[in-house]
């Protein structure tokens, strides 16, 4: 065998090697910044993002910009998730069948919920232990959350955003 | 290379929304590269016969067939049981095997004599064994993955599996040497001819133990601590099992006189409890307790030798190959310089002399492939590696239950640990230690074991990439987990 058609094996092999790392790269690149775009918690994005694929196409109506879209925990273990709102109501507590499952020791196990009401989304205490607080005020009844201002539960930390 | 890459994947990649893109399988990228991956394998086969015989056989693709039979025969099983599953995995994976097949089958051709070689046949030899070997492991797999349906159903099986993954480790210890003895490392159980590395199927049982473990107790384990100098360190009660496994972990070292399979243990429970807890402390306390058990290993070797001497021998040699280059440090000695020999591009497939080095078709498989296709081809093989376990930390990042999680990262982080530890005592980082390299090495066991964790891994994925098609999650869909949730909206578990 000669020898150029030797070197050129050895040298087309190892380039072979790259390219199919460089397709494997490809096929999984999507992936591979989806998450650093998003900055969200893994788990999270993915099925909200289809299961509110039709949801996020109505609230459109709604004023846009003003309306919450998602919701972020800004204090907590949770820090950094996000949710994005749909039409469905948001459970939150240590259960493991809320919508956000927190792991915080004041927690209880169904401690609270926000429902959209016309676009307003309303923040209810489930008869928690340690209570839900608005900014500083403690929640009773169903109460509208402003956007941006903090939902106190234990030591998470919730705030709506458009 | 980026620019020839590119066509090769553009199947896979148009046509996609965005908002559609979880619902895709991804069979279709699956395939195209397992089809890539095998033209490289027939590309490495026919090289070597160029290069070692001067002539290519005419039937020099049918290793290359069989084996496309056996992978393609495993996609389609995934299409039908895993159709989520990660397209990436099982391409990387048969490349990396079937690389290992036909380095095996030129270290066949280089110990023929000349006369011999262009009439060998194909299935002689370790390289017809690990034939043979690649076969049962994929069937194995395929087998796991038509049983395990749902990665949660082996929660189940948790205790059984650790009591199972303790006695598989400890079966080698206490062998009489006779029937456990390889080259100083007390691993394997040898009846007849054949030998088996328990310590390889030992991994995973103890993995999914750790798992569902942890799962249980990581409330406590994340919760309870107290803080100092700015890190959270556990409660001296909660540090029990991490003792435990520590205590394990250095009978193995002890007994077994391995470090690698003790680092292994050791290294897979930290992870798993760092996975399950986020606590730094624990990674910290781990590293600490690994290397002073370590340390006082050589230590204790070097003035009460016994079951330490062994570890002290190679902690020598780890530290001084050249000392004694025709005796102790023999085989480190001839895995560098085959590596230096091999310098940046390699000899070329079937250019180098492995026969050099010993036991080259197993612990030194990187050093003697390394020789021949150097550092260019060594980095795209390292680099296949840390694709792999990147897939398994996305599978891990990506599924929703903790006990998954756990799981898929841990087996992740395993193989990389394994393939670091082999790959750092072959390069000298590391003190040498009998590793197996996974899916290169020469050896039913580990390629077995390797075989089911990749399986375990497809499982995992396929869980976590599969769209969610009801409100109920796929939690109430695979039952087992929550209850049916009493609300309308989509359960979304999401914790750390």
């Amino acid at each position: 065998m000669p020898e150029l058609v030797i070197t050129v094996a050895r040298f087309g092999f190892l380039i072979l090697l790259w390219i199919f790392v460089f397709t494997v790269v490809g096929v999984i690149r999507r992936d591979l910044f989806a998450g650093a775009r998003s900055g969200r918690l893994v788990a999270a994005p993915r099925a909200v993002g289809a299961s509110t694929g039709q949801p996020q196409a109505k609230p459109a109506k709604v004023k846009r910009g003003r309306a919450a879209h998602q919701l972020v925990v800004t204090a907590g273990q949770l820090a950094g998730t996000r949710i994005t709102l749909g039409e469905a109501q948001i459970t939150i507590g240590r259960a493991e069948d809320s919508t956000l499952v927190i792991t915080d020791d004041y927690a209880s196990a169904r401690h609270a919920r926000l429902v959209p009401r016309d676009g307003q989304w309303f923040v209810e205490d489930l008869g928690s232990t340690n209570g839900t607080y608005l900014d500083r005020a403690k929640v009773t009844g169903p109460t509208p959350v402003p956007l941006g201002v903090p939902i106190r539960i234990g030591r998470t930390s919730l705030e709506l955003r458009p | 290379m980026t620019a020839a890459a590119a066509p090769a994947a553009s199947p896979a990649t148009t046509g996609e929304q965005p908002g559609v893109r979880l619902a895709r399988s991804r069979r279709n990228a699956e395939l195209s590269l397992l089809l890539l991956a095998l033209v490289i394998v027939a590309a490495y086969g026919a090289t070597v016969e160029a290069t070692v015989l001067g002539t290519v056989t005419p039937d020099f693709w049918v290793p290359t067939a069989v084996l496309a039979g056996v992978f393609l025969a495993l996609h389609v099983v995934i299409r039908f049981l895993a159709p989520f599953a990660d397209p990436a995995l099982l391409p990387a994976v048969a490349l990396l095997n079937g690389i290992g097949v036909g380095f095996l089958r030129r270290l066949d051709l280089a110990r023929a004599a000349p006369a011999d070689r262009e009439t060998l046949a194909i299935f002689a030899g370790n390289g017809g064994r690990q034939f043979a070997w690649t076969l049962a492991s994929v069937v194995l797999a395929a087998g796991l993955l038509a049983l395990m349906r749902d990665h949660r159903s082996i929660s189940r099986y948790a205790y059984t599996l650790g009591l199972a993954g303790i006695v598989l480790v400890m079966i080698p210890a206490v062998l009489p040497a006779k029937y456990s003895e390889i080259y100083g490392a007390k691993l394997w159980i040898r009846v007849g001819g054949f030998s088996i590395q328990p310590g390889e199927f030992a991994k995973l049982a103890l993995l999914v133990f750790f798992a569902y473990y942890l799962v249980r107790k990581r409330e406590v384990l994340s919760l309870a601590s107290h803080r100092f100098l700015g890190i959270d360190f556990p409660r001296g009660r909660d540090l029990g099992p991490v003792l435990a496994v520590w205590v394990l972990s250095v009978l193995v070292l002890v007994f077994e006189k391995d470090l690698g399979t003790s680092l292994l243990y050791f290294g897979m429970f930290v992870v798993t409890l760092y996975i399950a807890t986020e606590r730094v402390s624990w990674l910290l306390i781990g590293l600490i307790l690994f290397f002073g058990g370590a340390y006082l290993a050589y230590v204790l070797g070097d003035v009460v030798g016994g079951p330490f001497a062994n570890f002290h021998l190679r902690a020598q040699i780890w530290l001084d190959p050249f000392a004694d280059p025709y005796q102790d440090g023999y085989q480190l000695v001839q895995g560098l310089l085959a590596l230096g020999s091999g310098g940046l591009f390699g000899a070329g497939p079937g250019g180098g002399e492995p026969l050099e080095i010993p036991e080259v078709q197993n612990d030194f498989i990187f050093a003697g492939i390394g020789e021949e296709i150097g550092l260019f081809g060594l980095s795209a093989l390292l680099v296949i590696y840390l694709l792999i376990v990147e897939r398994g930390l996305r599978a891990a990042l990506a599924v929703r239950d903790s006990f998954g999680k756990l799981l898929a990262g841990g087996l992740a982080f395993t193989l990389g640990l394994q393939v670091f530890v082999i790959v750092g005592g072959i390069s000298k980082l590391i003190p040498l230690t009998g590793q197996t390299t996974p899916f290169l090495s020469a050896g039913g066991s580990s390629l077995m074991a390797n075989w089911l964790l990749i399986a375990v891994l497809l499982r995992v994925s396929d869980a976590a990439r599969r769209p969610v098609t009801s409100g109920g999650g796929p939690a109430a869909r695979a039952g087992g987990g929550p209850p049916e949730q009493l609300h309308g909206a989509p359960t979304e578990v999401i914790r750390p």
